[in-house]
């Protein structure tokens, strides 16, 4: 056999890998194809016109380095709201309470704003404060879950509302701002992230983002403790049997997720924020815990993943606000709609099936790399 | 005022009473739906705009045929398309926020609220408890009735056959998913009820926030209730009581605690009961999990 014809099935074997590997990825787009026809639908019904507000949309986000850098911004919350629904997705539960964990996260950021430290001591003590909180507030379902069997979408939805309720309480009297009753404390510029790109919302903070889904990301499949989780969640009577201790990875999970979750509130609040203060309904951090259970999915609930579905929505958010101003003004509510559809064509195992030529092509292709590929490793025997 | 405390309590008893129920038909036949809250806002924000095109009545059934409507679409994905009903249920509940946000600013010069002109809310008898609507009666008795369909009737063994045994089900001659699609329509219907009386017959507005996690306590009455829908019943009583005693002692001037604290309460005690009453209760066997033949 000749070099040449070993460089040639190695390489088609390399394609063939990660063709296959590219599977989960390929059925995130087509969800997000779908999601955004429906969203089309949408906007043609109500009147507009669909093919200039995905234009601007789509040009607004991705086109220029200004786009980009909002893209990004918006994006870096949602990464790690997205990481704590994945994270205990992984562990085999559904942790929704990421809403409520960022909004204790984004109290505990403003408190510092209680005292006077110099920078960089002054930003690891916040990003340390929030995590705590957010690691605190998930401690609650978890332990209702491990103690009592209550289920974590029932508990962590009531922990939702009531981080909610007790934001209010805490925004309208502990926190207060004596200047301006509406909001709280800020947040002071010692412990504020600079601007990565000028004239954007875009700072460093969106390192500290990368910098957490990787580690979650290491400790997830690179080490003993990350193995046992993902075996907890793949098959719980398995791993209880191999020994695991399943009530054990459980926790971590729940706990790994509200450190993520309160993180998340930092993004905006030393970051992309231009008051770096919380208001009264805490309207900047709203909803972002929920979207983050969309940027899983699309992310196939992998921190590496999550990073690029983040940004795709971080996309939609930041060109849809320029997608309001385009000549076919559809309101950025729309994004979210977007996102629904896109979660509930997830929901559908093998998507591609019911799309039967899609599917069929593939399974062609696929099979005809397959043989491609044992065809070369057979001659390679000979 | 202990009068108007009952009165408060019936009339925050319906939406969640109506949903829970609708979800103990669904979860009998093995569909497990999460989407619940979603359901209430879209039937809600549908009902409002229905009521104020075509008057109170017709708001309320399209509210119901929204809800219907959505809960089908979640039952083909869950059964035909062997979806992930957990997710489908994340989905819809996302869905509905994007789309009554969009359709708040399509349809309201107010993005925050829709409101319903007064001729178009349905009518309420005036009682001792204060204003009550005919729903309410409504939300009293059907429980009653559902219980008897489930427990005596041919059509309760069927759909009961479909959530526990969903092969046996086949082999003697039911469709199995079919069986599931009719039951998750008519749980969706209900719980449409529910969310159009909130803004129809109760409210007389609508606003994004509006179903205010109803949806996902009413999930919490069927896990206390054990697919029961009296206990169902008593569940909404219960979380409405509480609701109401938040808004009722809040109006008592001087009170000690902050009105956070008092608004808080139906979660926390959501929280409380259901951790009480896990490991009493048991639920089908192929609940949540999609039917697939040999």
């Amino acid at each position: 056999m000749t070099e040449s014809q070993e460089t040639t099935s190695r390489l088609l074997r390399g394609v063939h890998r990660t063709l296959t590997g590219l599977h989960p990825a390929f059925e995130s787009v087509l969800a997000a194809i779908v999601g955004l026809l429906m969203g089309a639908l949408v906007m043609w019904l109500w009147g507009y016109d669909p093919i200039v507000a995905y234009k601007s949309m789509l040009l607004g986000a991705f086109a220029n380095k200004w786009g980009l850098a909002d893209s990004g911004a918006i994006a870096a919350p949602l990464v790690l709201t997205a990481l704590t629904f994945s994270i205990c997705l992984r562990a085999g539960m559904f942790n929704i309470g990421a809403e409520g964990q960022l909004i204790m996260g984004g109290l505990a950021t403003v408190s510092v704003g209680f005292f006077a430290l110099p920078p960089g001591l002054h930003h690891i003590v916040a990003l340390t404060f929030a995590m705590i909180a957010g690691g605190l507030w998930s401690i609650g379902p978890a332990l209702l879950k491990l103690t009592r069997g209550v289920h974590e979408v029932i508990s962590t939805i009531m922990f939702n509302w009531i981080a909610h309720f007790l934001s209010i309480f805490l925004i309208g009297t502990l926190l207060i701002n004596s200047l301006s009753a509406d909001q709280t404390i800020a947040v002071p510029a010692s412990a504020i992230f600079s601007k990565l790109v000028r004239g954007t919302d875009l700072t460093y903070a969106i390192f500290v983002a990368i910098a957490f889904a990787l580690i979650v990301y290491f400790v997830l499949w690179h080490t003993a403790i990350g193995y046992e989780v993902r075996a907890a969640g793949l098959n719980p009577s398995a791993a209880r049997y191999g020994g695991i201790r399943t009530k054990r990875t459980m926790f971590l999970a729940f706990l790994l997720g509200g450190l993520s979750a309160g993180l998340g509130a930092t993004m905006i609040l030393m970051g992309s924020s231009s008051t770096h203060a919380m208001y009264r309904l805490h309207g900047q951090l709203r909803n972002i815990g929920f979207d983050g259970m969309a940027v899983a999915m699309v992310g196939r609930n992998h921190p590496i993943g999550i990073l690029f579905s983040a940004m795709f929505f971080g996309g939609l958010s930041a060109g849809g606000r320029l997608m309001q101003l385009s000549s076919s003004p559809v309101p950025v509510q729309m994004v979210r709609l977007v996102m629904g559809v896109i979660v509930f064509t997830m929901a559908v195992p093998e998507l591609a099936k019911i799309f039967p030529s899609i599917k069929e092509q593939t399974v062609t292709l696929g099979q005809g790399l397959k043989r491609l590929v044992t065809s070369s490793r057979g001659r390679r025997s000979t | 005022m202990i009068l108007a405390l009952i009165g408060f309590t019936l009339r925050a008893m319906v939406p969640i009473t109506m949903t829970a129920v609708g979800e103990v038909i669904g979860e009998t036949a093995g569909l497990f739906n999460i989407g619940l809250e979603g359901i209430l806002l879209v039937s809600a924000f549908a009902g409002a705009l229905g009521a104020a095109a075509v008057g109170p009545i017709g708001g309320l059934a399209i509210g119901m045929g929204v809800g219907a409507l959505i809960s089908l679409l979640f039952a083909v994905v869950s059964t035909y398309w062997k979806g992930t009903q957990m997710v489908a249920g994340i989905g819809i509940n996302l869905l509905a926020i994007g789309f009554v946000e969009f359709g708040m600013i399509r349809f309201s010069s107010n993005a925050g609220a829709f409101s319903i002109p007064e001729q178009s809310q349905l009518f309420r008898f005036i009682t001792p408890f204060g204003l009550l609507s005919p729903v309410i009666i409504i939300a009293v008795v059907l429980p009653f009735i559902i219980y008897w369909a489930l427990k005596r009737t041919r059509v309760g063994l069927i759909l009961k056959a479909a959530g526990e045994a969903p092969e046996a089900a086949d082999v003697s001659g039911i469709n199995v998913n079919v069986v599931r699609l009719l039951a998750a329509t008519v749980g969706g219907a209900l719980a449409g009820l529910g969310g159009a009386y909130m803004s129809v017959a109760w409210f007389g507005f609508v606003t994004k926030g509006m179903s205010a996690g109803r949806g996902f306590i009413a999930l919490a009455t069927v896990v206390f209730s054990g697919l029961n829908p009296i206990l169902a019943l008593a569940g909404g009583l219960l979380f409405g009581f509480f609701r109401s005693l938040g808004l009722w002692v809040d109006t008592i001037p001087g009170f000690p605690i902050p009105a956070e604290f008092l608004q808080m309460l139906p979660y926390v005690v959501t929280l409380l009961v259901v951790s009480g009453a896990i490991g009493r209760v048991r639920f089908p066997k192929a609940l949540g999990t999609p039917y697939k033949r040999e």
